[in-house]
Parts: structure tokens; sequence; C-alpha cells
């Protein structure tokens, strides 16, 4: 599946390093693949790297609709 | 973790699911394949098959980079790590899949060869760094989403002049297995269950964006909806899918968008194509022979390349005939119609690609859904 | 591991075992008066017979013994030396017994440091002491560079057994309940996380703990209620209730929400891609615990300190295919399967 998680950017480090926190975990990653990031960013961590940076609004766009649909099933019911 | 719990909801996914239930028309069938095995480990492993109405049915596709592997390639890799000079570097993953006749990289380690299992392509980096006499190999495997680490190596190696690093590359490509799947006739006419629609992948597509998937809808008349690899996420989609063969739609839908977009990962893929190259054609697993679904590297990068260097030559090892792997993969068998599934086929010894890696259709099935065959007894 | 009586001061400090301290002469003498000995220090050895007698009150006896193998030596929480001595006492005690007596065995790489030897074998002293048994006798060899992993240890534990007390992972009866001292994976991931390659920082320790007092508690508040007792080291929870499904033949229901796991352990296991169920731990026990004393022994184990996040996970249930089963957080069903081969981090 391409095992991946979110991680934290906590320190952005020389030759395009970070470490990055998950939970109570903290690990070095390389940040070569993606663009512009900044200490604060959350990214998907795969392998050793940062794959692509997770969007903080769209993740609670996603929710909402998610809440929504589950209520409007619920009322279904 | 952030990112992650809040899409584990079970309240929501209960909600989700009914409206799933009151959607679906109880007139017709709704088959959806998850190509990936992340989608298929998802649903296995929070039991939402548990939570469909019955006339929704998962079909779990060839999306594991493990499982798809045929045995020719893991051959090839004990062939090359037989050179004394030669330290391969793999992913954990690997180490069980099966080659020809019982072989497997776990094998030849304790019969001597220099294996060293690697979390990252930058740990191969280290290993080539530290021992500069060796040749160190990274066994590369993976779709769209592992692709880019490996190119990434290729060009720091470059740049710190580590001649003794290569590249056994088996990176393989997404859309093209899909396409394999809808337009082969061996397929079609040996009794597949015709696909109503796919979930495409989470990751991969965080690289190559949702625009590659937009012929196949077209081309096939399918509708593919990408979406993230929690349960609410991939509940969400049956629940798009759903809406689209409602609607008669064939369209590319995005549930997964607080990371994929159209594009995709623009620098992830400049990496991959400044390195790599497509192959004419690449064994699947299961599929056989698929055209434009493997990628090699360039000429330029030769000297990175391990096939090159080594002069290893393609295998062709044939499957064990019994195994229904193919018919498996595309939805007209189910784990249990297969002879060897759980006989000589289970976790530990694995015959078929979807019993390979956790992630297989018939592994997940082994681990998660056996539980199902018969009700349990209740006398506490 | 008999001193001779010749005394000479080791080189604690800078020195390193070789060949001659397993080859039977003064050197061997040096390295077990002068490291072992101080750090074991108790009336039988200090005999320095080639074995040790010891009184035997009445009742069943139990013994066990166990290698311990683990790379790194040395990890938050512990090394390879208490945890030499925790695993072993806790295979006693898992019978119900109170454990007494130890040996141990050390198979030494040349050009182990000393202060390193030191190290380990002084916290093998002090965890035999706090737990109050005794470490009676033992055996060093020296083997040559690349032969062993710097050191292997083995440890063999007797102890005794109360009268009316029979557990046995044949016991566990359908209704029982499924019972966990705390939160699984610690010690698994503490490993994981010091191994090369895989760096990464983690505020878990190991868990490594003698559990016989918890036991003891235990014990007093279910006595014979209690049917299996098992410490879920490799394998995790998941081999250990296999195994005990196959030996009482029936099956196991947990409850996943109800399984303690710390976020950092869940953390690092998705990271890696491999499940809490299956990691290993050093200091957690399994109790089958019949239902109706099953409330009463969990509140033992609460308020006792090595049991503080005990949960009642599940119950045994009737299935003649003997499958440890699990209620998913979401109101599926799945298995919980033994570990396939060796746990390995997963790309996918």
């Amino acid at each position: 599946m391409c095992l991946s998680v979110p991680a934290k950017i906590a320190k952005i480090l020389p030759n395009d390093m970070a470490i990055v926190s998950i939970d109570g975990i903290s690990l070095e990653i390389s940040i070569a693949l993606v663009d512009e990031l900044e200490v604060g960013d959350c990214v998907l961590v795969h392998v050793g790297y940062a794959l692509a940076k997770i969007d903080p609004v769209e993740a609670e766009r996603t929710l909402e609709l998610l809440q929504e649909l589950g209520s409007a099933g619920e009322r279904r019911s | 973790m952030k990112f992650a719990d809040e899409f584990r909801n079970k309240a929501i996914a209960q909600g989700i699911a009914r409206a799933i239930g009151g959607e679906v028309s109880s007139q017709r069938a709704y088959r959806f394949m998850e190509f990936c095995g992340g989608h298929t480990h998802a649903i296995s492993r929070y039991g939402l098959e548990d939570l469909l109405p019955a006339n929704v049915r998962m079909i779990h596709g060839p999306g594991c980079p493990v499982c798809v592997l045929p045995a020719s390639r893991i051959d090839m890799a004990i062939r090359l790590v037989d050179r004394p000079e030669v330290t391969l570097c793999v992913y954990g993953d690997l180490m069980r899949a099966p080659g020809s006749q019982g072989q497997s990289l776990l094998r030849a380690k304790a019969l001597g060869a220099d294996i060293r299992m690697v979390y990252s392509t930058l740990d191969a980096i280290r290993l080539a760094e530290q021992a500069p006499s060796r040749e160190v190999v990274f066994f590369a495997i993976g779709f769209e989403t592992t692709t880019p680490p490996t190119a990434v190596m290729i060009r720091i190696a470059e740049k710190k002049r580590l001649k003794g690093l290569s590249v056994f590359c088996n990176h393989v490509l997404t859309p093209s297995a899909m396409h394999s799947i809808l337009e082969n006739p061996k397929i079609r006419d040996t009794g597949g269950v015709p696909i109503d629609g796919f979930i495409g992948p989470a990751h991969v597509s965080t690289i190559i964006g949702t625009q590659p998937y937009e012929p196949l809808a077209e081309q096939f008349g399918k509708p593919i909806v990408i979406a993230g690899f929690e349960p609410l996420d991939v509940l969400q989609a049956i629940l798009m899918l759903v809406r689209q063969v409602n609607e008669d739609r064939n369209e590319v839908e995005n549930q997964y968008s607080r990371v994929v977009t159209r594009e995709g990962n623009r620098r992830a893929k400049d990496e991959v194509s400044q390195i790599f190259e497509l192959r004419a054609q690449f064994e699947w697993r299961g599929l056989g022979l698929v055209p434009n679904s493997g990628l090699k590297l360039k000429p330029a990068y030769a000297q990175f390349d391990a096939e090159t260097r080594f002069a290893i030559h393609d295998l062709r090892v044939a499957d064990n005939p019994a195994c229904e792997c193919c018919a498996i993969l595309r939805g007209a068998k189910r784990a249990v119609d297969c002879k060897l599934f759980g006989t000589v086929c289970t976790p530990e010894t694995p015959i078929g690609s979807c019993m390979v890696s956790s992630e297989g259709a018939c592994a997940a099935y082994w681990t998660y859904g056996r539980v199902r065959d018969e009700p349990l007894r209740r006398t506490s | 591991m008999s001193a001779k009586g010749y005394q000479r001061k080791l080189d604690l400090e800078n020195g390193r075992v070789d060949l001659s301290h397993g080859s039977g002469g003064r050197a061997m003498a040096q390295l077990i008066s002068g490291l072992f000995h101080q750090a074991f220090g108790n009336e039988w050895l200090a005999r320095c017979n080639d074995q040790s007698a010891f009184e035997v009150a009445a009742g069943r006896m139990v013994m066990t013994t166990d290698g311990y193998v683990v790379s790194p030596l040395f990890f938050p929480g512990g090394n390879i030396g208490s945890l030499a001595v925790h695993g072993t006492i806790n295979d006693v005690a898992m019978s119900g017994a109170r454990p007494l007596y130890l040996s141990a065995s050390f198979i030494i790489e040349e050009g182990f440091p000393f202060s390193d030897l030191k190290v380990i074998a002084d916290s093998m002293g002090s965890a035999a002491r706090s737990a109050g048994v005794h470490i009676i006798t033992g055996d060093t060899k020296v083997v040559e560079r690349g032969k062993a992993d710097g050191l292997f240890i083995s440890t063999t534990g007797i102890g005794i057994v109360a009268d009316g007390l029979d557990l046995s992972a044949d016991k566990a009866r359908v209704g029982d309940r499924v019972l966990v001292s705390g939160s699984l994976g610690d010690h698994g991931v503490t490993i994981m996380s010091k191994r090369q390659n895989l760096a990464f920082q983690t505020e878990v320790g190991s868990d490594s703990a003698a559990l016989h007092n918890l036991v003891a508690v235990m014990v007093a508040a279910g006595g014979s209620g209690i049917r299996v007792m098992r410490d879920p080291t490799r394998g995790g929870l998941a081999a250990t209730l296999n195994e005990i499904a196959h030996q009482s033949e029936l099956g196991f229901r947990l409850h996943e929400a109800s399984i303690p796991v710390k976020p950092a352990v869940a953390a690092t296991c998705e990271l890696l891609g491999l499940d809490p169920i299956h990691v290993a731990n050093e200091g957690k026990l399994v109790a089958i615990v019949a239902p109706d004393l099953a409330d009463a022994v969990l509140a033992a184990m609460k308020a006792h300190p090595l049991g503080s996040d005990a949960a009642d996970i599940g119950e045994a249930v009737a299935d003649n295919r003997k499958f440890v089963q699990m209620a998913t957080g979401f109101g599926g069903r799945r298995i919980v399967d033994w570990l396939w081969g060796e746990q390995l981090p997963r790309i996918c």
C-alpha cells in the first residue's frame, strides 16, 4: 500500500533533511521531494521521505463532510 | 495521531454505512475494485465489509508491490547476491517473497548471502559510504510512491560519487496495471466479473495526481474515486462510487483532497522523469506481462543500473498452475475457491501473489476474513 | 563458577575480555571473583563450588530456562542483564510460584569491554536483589571474535508453587475473562528504536520488570480461579493467546478498544507496519481468570504498581477452529493470527 504516516515538521536540517514528530516519537527524514516546508507543517512520511504536505483546511473540510454524511445516514435509519 | 485518528470514528462510520445502505438500489449489484493494498488492508483491518450492504462487493486488486513482484525477479536478485562482492539492500517486506523452487531472500541470507534490511534508500547510501569496497545494490520495488525516493538516492549517489552503489529496479506503474485489468481480453473472457468502479490509490496519487486516471475513466466508462487509507476515507469513497453508478457518471473524483491534487507532486515527478524511463513491458505476478508498466534507469544512468552493471538477464518462471491468483485479482474467484489456499499456500509459505504480503487478497482474508466462514457458537 | 581464592584487580575501566578469561586459568578466576561475585554476592557463591546446594521446602518446584540474545545490549529501561533476570523470574512466576534461585551462564565474545560486562553484571545483581532471588551458580565461556554478538546470557530459575495452585495453558474455560497487566509493545518498540537503520527517538522505555509480586497479589485475590498466566514476550499478545487457545481447545474474543497501547507505541507500529499485539513485552502478563473472580483479580492488579494499567480485554469462547478474534473499534471482526515469520519493518 505504500505505508505512510502523518507527521509534523519539528526542525529543518541542512541537505534537505528534517526532524519530524509523530505522537511520542521523532524521526529524521528527507524532505527532498516536497517544496517549501516550514516547521509546523504536516507531511506524509513514506520510507523515510516526506511525500506531500497535508492541507489542514482540506482535512477539516473532508471531516465536516464526513460528519454531515454520517448524520444524514443516521437520520435515514 | 493527527490526520489519522479523526478518520477512524466509529459513529461516523456507521452513519456513512447507513447512508450507503439507503442509497444503493436493491435491483443491482455494485462491484468495486480497490486497486491498492492499503485499501484492502483498511477494509480488512477495520472489518468494513461487515458494515456494507450485501449487494456492495469489494474486489481486492493487485496494488501491492510485493505481491506483484514475480518469482523471476526474486530469482534474479538471488543470483545477484550470490556474487561475493555484492551487498543487497532490501525493504523488509521482500524478505519472504517467494522466488522459484522455494527460494527467498530470507533463505539466501541464511545460506550466507550479504542481505541487509533497510527502512529507507538513505540507509543504502550510508552503507555504500561505509563500505566503499563493496558493491551495494538497492533492490528497488514499489509503485509511484516509492519510486521518487529511489530517484533521490541515485541523484545523491551521483553527487557523492558513490561508485559502489547501484539499483536493481522493479518500480511499476499503477495506471498501466488498471488499464491492463480493464482491457485484457483474457480477463474479460474467462468469467471475470465486471467491475463497476475503482477506488483509486491514496499515496500513489499524492505523486501522480488525479489526472492520469481521467483517460481510464473515459475510455472504459468506469468511475474512479481517489481515496485516503483511513476507514472513513474508504467508506466515503464507496458512497461516492455508489452515487456515480446510480447517476450513470464515470468521473474521476478526489476524496483525498487533503493531500492529493490534480497535478500531483511536480518535484517528485521531475526527480523520477530525470532518472527513469518506461520499459516496453514488465512481468506482474498474477497478471503476466503488462505493456508500459515498469520503469528502468535511463541510459545516462547505466552505471547505477544493476541489471546492466552485472549483466543479469531476464528470467521467466512459470507461476504454479493450480494458483488462482489471476482469477482472484480480477474478482472472478475468492480466496476460498483456490485449492492451494490454507493448504500449501499460507502466509508462512506463500505460493501466489495474493498471499505474499499481508496486503494481498488471500493474506487479508487469512488474517481478517476467515472469522466469517462459519458463525461463532456463543456459550458464554 | 569457582574462584579458587586468587585475587588481582581487573582493569574494569579499560580492560577487555580475551580468550584467557574463558580458559579455566587464573584470568578466568579473576573475572569471576572480581566481577561476577562482586555483582551477585551471596552466601552460595562465596563458597566457590561448581554447584550450590540449597534447602527445599515441601511442595511442588518449578524450573525454567531461557537464553537472552538481545541487540542492542543496552536500551532505555534496562540491558541484557536485567532482562535475563526479569525474564526468567517471570517464567517461574507465571506458574503462580515464588521464584527463589537463578543460575546464570555467559557466552562472551573476545574483546568485550570489562566496563560493559560490569554494568551488565551489576544490573543483574541489583535486579535479583530487589526481586528477592539469588543467583547461586553460573558459568562463563569466551568465544572468538565474530562468534557471538558481544554477549549471550542464559539463566535458569527455580521456584516453589503453593499448594492448590496448578496453572496451565490447557485450563482456560469458555466464559473466562482475559486480563492484561498493562500497555502492550513497550519493550519491542524500545528495542526497535535503537536498532541500526531504524534510529528514531521515543520516550517509551522497555517495560522489563519482575512480575512475581504482582502474581502474588493476583493469586491472593483469585486463587485457583486464575487458570492460566503467561508473559507475552516474543510474538506478543497474539502468540500467547493463540497458544492458550490451542492448548485449551477454545477461542478468544478480544475487544480492540479495551487493549492498552501507548500512543508512541501505536505510532511506531503504524510507521513500521507492525501490530502492537505482535510486539514483545518483558514486564507484562496475560491472565485467564474464571468470570466470577475476574473483577477481584483485576482490582488487585490495578492496586499494584506493575498493574496500574491492567485491563479486561475479552473472553474465552467456544470455537472449534481455535481462533483468536477481535471486535474492531468499528464493530467489525477480525482474526488475531500468530505473527508470520519474523517481525520485519514494512513499506507496504
